[in-house]
């Protein structure tokens, strides 16, 4: 069992990085399909971290920390939300499938690939 | 000023305590698969809208909404666990936290409004 001072240091550390990078992607690529491109790509490492035969600190730092910060939620449901607000129901909807397809296909292909190579 | 260091620096300090709560909250709710993650995900979604009605101060959206909101919710713990819980379970769970997550952020940005 990781000592609960450093499981935080090591979440708060991958967090860090993880929300640097989801900002660096935000500032290269416009509203929702920068939220699109973090989710996909966050979920497919989370698929292969979590496949691949890492310790709890590495699933700490990277899984937990890393691909949960770098992956949003919150920015997910706010430009749904706005998207519908503005009368482009039909393009939240879309965007909203689109979110949870991408990310469970990278998923499943994240921890596939890694399960057939360990 | 988003692409300078002080922008940076403000979304890393805010990463570190939005997974670091997050984490926390997981840890309190104990072993049930995505709870802590659904509560993570209700909570952030209303409070980041709240926050984007409330202000347009670029620092504050930086540390407190990309930073430390963006960092407290996740999408690929989300999936992971509805993976986890299985085609039946998991497919309720992803549209509890669909219907919960859009009305949250749909309040916060009413409420935001409202104020």
């Amino acid at each position: 069992m990781t000592d609960p001072l450093l499981a935080a240091a090591l979440v708060g550390l991958g967090g860090s990085v993880g929300a640097v990078g989801r900002h660096a992607v935000g500032l290269r690529i416009e509203g929702r399909r920068s939220v699109l491109t973090v989710n996909a790509l966050g979920s497919l490492a989370l698929g292969a971290l979590l496949a691949a035969p890492i310790g709890s600190e590495a699933t700490l730092l990277a899984a937990v920390g890393f691909c949960g910060a770098f992956t949003t939620f919150s920015s997910f449901a706010v430009e749904t939300v706005s998207t519908a607000a503005d009368g482009e129901g039909r393009i939240a909807a879309g965007f909203a499938a689109a979110n949870l397809a991408a990310a469970l296909l990278a998923f499943l292909g994240g921890a596939a690939v890694v399960g057939a190579l360990a | 000023m988003e692409r300078t260091p002080l922008g940076f620096l403000l979304v890393a300090l805010g990463g570190f305590v939005g997974a670091v709560t997050r984490y926390g909250i997981d840890v309190a709710v104990g072993d049930v698969t995505g709870a802590g993650t659904l509560l993570a995900n209700v909570l952030g979604s209303f409070t980041l809208g709240l926050l984007l009605t409330r202000t347009a101060r670029h620092r504050t959206r930086l540390f407190v909404g990309t930073g430390a909101l963006s960092s407290f919710t996740t999408y690929s713990t989300f999936v992971g666990d509805a993976v986890t819980l299985g085609t039946t379970v998991g497919a309720a769970y992803v549209a509890a936290s669909y219907a919960a997550g859009f009305a949250a952020a749909a309040a916060g940005l009413f409420v935001g409004g409202r104020l």
